[in-house]
């Protein structure tokens, strides 16, 4: 069972409060952008065993979006934050090195 | 028009815990900035309360103000009295972005009393139901079974919940059902 901190509410939620949202992170390629760049944009997803950042809902709650850095392999839950930025908070990647060594860091090595 | 009914019409179950429809009861989805003065303001002058701090529910003699989402408030006033609290709403705030809505009659409630409340809600949402999870006048949105619904405590014995009407009767059922006697598990100490 996973359970993530929501940042506007301040409460601990369950899974089945949540909406998964996918990756978090994604830049957008529009329009005059090359071709790989697009399809990589649509459909091109990571899938690490290990760290990944994700976006997901309070649904059931107060209906926001908020992104939430987990291990894939353990549910380990490093850290949730505010949508509204392009990579995660400096204390969540800081706790991610303390507790995963061998992570190359925010948007390092982790594609597919 | 016809006479406004509440969706099980004031039906009631008692059982470990009493289950009772509580009625119409007027209710009005606030969304806006609620850090903006003018809001708290036109707030304050419909209902005579401040803001309730977040996951918060604030009572007062003309009703009740309870925070739902970082821009969104549910009031709860008289039955009769929420198309006119809409209306001093939108008044006090023309000429802003807000949405002032009488949700009403797309709204059922339920009163829960007992020493029971705690357990017999605990069966089907995923929330931490011990004193320190939900203290008592904290309102937590969450789901019931698998409907989405709302509820605090206003004491230890007195549970309110409210989910949409459409639902009304199935959770009316599920509440009876998990307030069966004898289905609650033993309070020791």
């Amino acid at each position: 069972m996973l359970s993530l901190h929501c940042p506007y509410c301040g409460v601990d939620v369950d899974e089945t409060d949540l909406t998964p949202g996918g990756e978090a992170h994604l830049v957008r390629s529009g329009s005059g952008s090359d071709d790989a760049d697009f399809e990589a944009y649509l459909f091109m997803r990571k899938n690490p065993r290990g760290v990944h950042f994700e976006r997901w809902r309070h649904s059931f709650g107060c209906g926001k979006w908020f992104h939430a850095a987990r291990a894939t392999d353990t549910l380990e839950v490093f850290g949730t934050y505010s949508a509204q930025t392009k990579e995660p908070p400096q204390d969540v990647q800081e706790r991610i090195r303390a507790r995963r060594p061998d992570w190359k860091g925010f948007g390092k090595g982790d594609r597919i | 028009m016809s006479d406004a009914v509440s969706v099980c019409n004031g039906a009631s179950f008692s059982g470990a815990v009493q289950v009772l429809d509580a009625g119409l009861c007027g209710m009005i989805t606030l969304r806006g900035d609620l850090a903006d003065e003018k809001l708290s303001a036109a707030v304050k002058a419909a209902t005579g309360m401040g803001l309730p701090k977040p996951r918060r529910i604030k009572k007062g003699k003309r009703g009740a103000v309870a925070w739902m989402s970082p821009d969104e408030l549910l009031i709860f006033v008289d039955y009769d009295l929420a198309d006119s609290t809409v209306t001093k709403i939108e008044r006090a705030l023309q000429g802003q972005y807000f949405l002032a809505v009488n949700v009403s009659d797309a709204r059922a409630t339920f009163a829960l009393q007992g020493t029971g409340v705690r357990e017999v809600i605990a069966k089907g949402a995923p929330v931490d139901m011990s004193p320190q999870g939900l203290p008592v006048g904290e309102i937590r949105r969450t789901r019931l079974g698998q409907v989405a619904a709302a509820f605090w405590l206003s004491d230890e014995e007195h549970l309110t919940l409210v989910c949409f009407r459409s639902v009304g009767s199935f959770v009316y059922d599920w509440l009876c059902n998990a307030a069966t006697e004898g289905t609650l598990p033993r309070l020791t100490g």
